[in-house]
């Protein structure tokens, strides 16, 4: 197989692992296909931007629960947030997590807050690291002359 | 390609105060061939539509006269076919701003859609009465994006009748108002001699009454009345 071929060969399987494993789901599918000459760029871009909301998000939990008096309200909304913003993205996740997260709030269980923000902060490292592996890829299939595979 | 061109002229203001959302919405708004602008929160999106929130009664502004846009909105720079809002957003919430839009009457035609990541029946019925066209659930997909054309149809036409209305109000004739499936040329152009109709189309027969989204259908009647908010062109 050429070079391209394997690329593409690395890309589909990597791609399918990221869904197998739960790192991504449909929505981020959903992505792909809203991605064309128009806006090349269009999922690297949305998903830069959703890190960039991660790391603001996770740090105003942190700051949150570092408070004398947590306001759990403050911190949900930023859980509300994210969980948002994984779900639009696909980011599956960093979503359930969310989920979690939203549980615990409500029941001002602050040990609880503290294990699922370092769940958070551990399943959006992991994504990102994922992400930008299958970002490499793509870039070095498009500059070995190749093209991107559609993987459903 | 008629249907294709008219497609592009439609303007779709969407309010998101997630800047991710807004990106995706916007994409998943110019893929369907509209064009899009995006504000961050609901009184950015009162002032694009000129609604300013310092201003008094909407009631007493003089009635539209010497206006052309199907929109009547003089305030406007331009025109507005469809507002798409998020529900949840910090100040002024989607629901506050449906509200406002329905409240005024230069902008109560415009159709207005709510999005929400968040599945309560009691908001999205809440939302319907209060004139909301469609509640779309978050993430929002391109197949959902499908169902707004009846709505900004409707507007168009509805515009279109308001237009034969004041026609018909100096002149005493009758107009027939189109179908929704003639491409938009053809009905600029019915400038047509008064035939003497009985009565308007009910445009309101012709467009599915399905189209809410199947969250909640057991709570909602498809033909539980909407307020009436322009008596002018259409009869229920």
């Amino acid at each position: 197989m050429d070079v391209v071929g394997q690329l593409q060969r690395q890309f589909i399987d990597y791609t399918a692992s990221l869904y197998r494993e739960g790192y991504v789901d449909d929505q981020f599918t959903q992505l792909q296909k809203l991605q064309d000459e128009s806006s090349p760029d269009f999922v690297v871009e949305v998903i830069t931007l959703f890190f960039d909301d991660c790391e603001k998000l996770i740090n105003n939990m942190a700051k949150a629960m570092e408070q004398q008096v947590v306001d759990f309200k403050q911190v949900d909304s930023h859980v509300h947030q994210l969980k948002g913003s994984s779900s639009s993205v696909g980011a599956m996740r960093v979503k359930n997590t969310c989920v979690a997260f939203r549980t615990v709030c409500e029941a001002q269980n602050l040990e609880g807050c503290l294990r699922c923000l370092q769940q958070v902060n551990h399943d959006y490292s992991l994504l990102k690291n994922k992400l930008q592996t299958l970002f490499r890829l793509e870039q070095q299939i498009l500059a070995a002359g190749g093209s991107i595979p559609m993987v459903e | 390609m008629g249907m294709a061109a008219a497609e592009s002229q439609f303007h779709v203001l969407a309010v998101d105060d997630s800047v991710i959302d807004r990106k995706l919405i916007e994409r998943l708004l110019k893929t369907s061939s509209y064009q899009v602008t995006t504000v961050d929160s609901g009184s950015k999106a009162l002032q694009f539509l000129g609604l300013y929130e310092e201003e008094g009664d909407q009631q007493t502004n003089p009635p539209q006269t010497p206006c052309v846009s199907p929109t009547n909105n003089h305030h406007q720079e331009v025109e507005v076919n469809l507002v798409i809002t998020d529900y949840c957003m910090p100040g002024m919430t989607g629901y506050d701003l449906l509200k406002k839009i329905k409240e005024s009457s230069s902008l109560r035609n415009i159709p207005v859609v709510i999005m929400s990541s968040e599945n309560v029946p009691s908001r999205i019925s809440r939302c319907l009465e209060e004139g909301a066209e469609e509640f779309f659930l978050k993430p929002v997909r391109l197949s959902d994006l499908n169902r707004l054309k009846p709505h900004i149809m409707k507007t168009k036409i509805k515009g279109q009748q308001n237009l034969e209305k004041l026609e018909e109000e100096s002149e005493e004739t009758q107009f027939q108002s189109p179908p929704p499936t003639l491409p938009l040329q053809e009905q600029q152009q019915l400038q047509q001699p008064p035939q003497s109709q009985p009565q308007q189309q009910q445009q309101e027969q012709q467009t599915p009454s399905n189209n809410k989204r199947k969250a909640m259908e057991e709570g909602l009647s498809p033909d539980r009345t909407r307020p009436r908010y322009n008596g002018i062109a259409t009869l229920v």
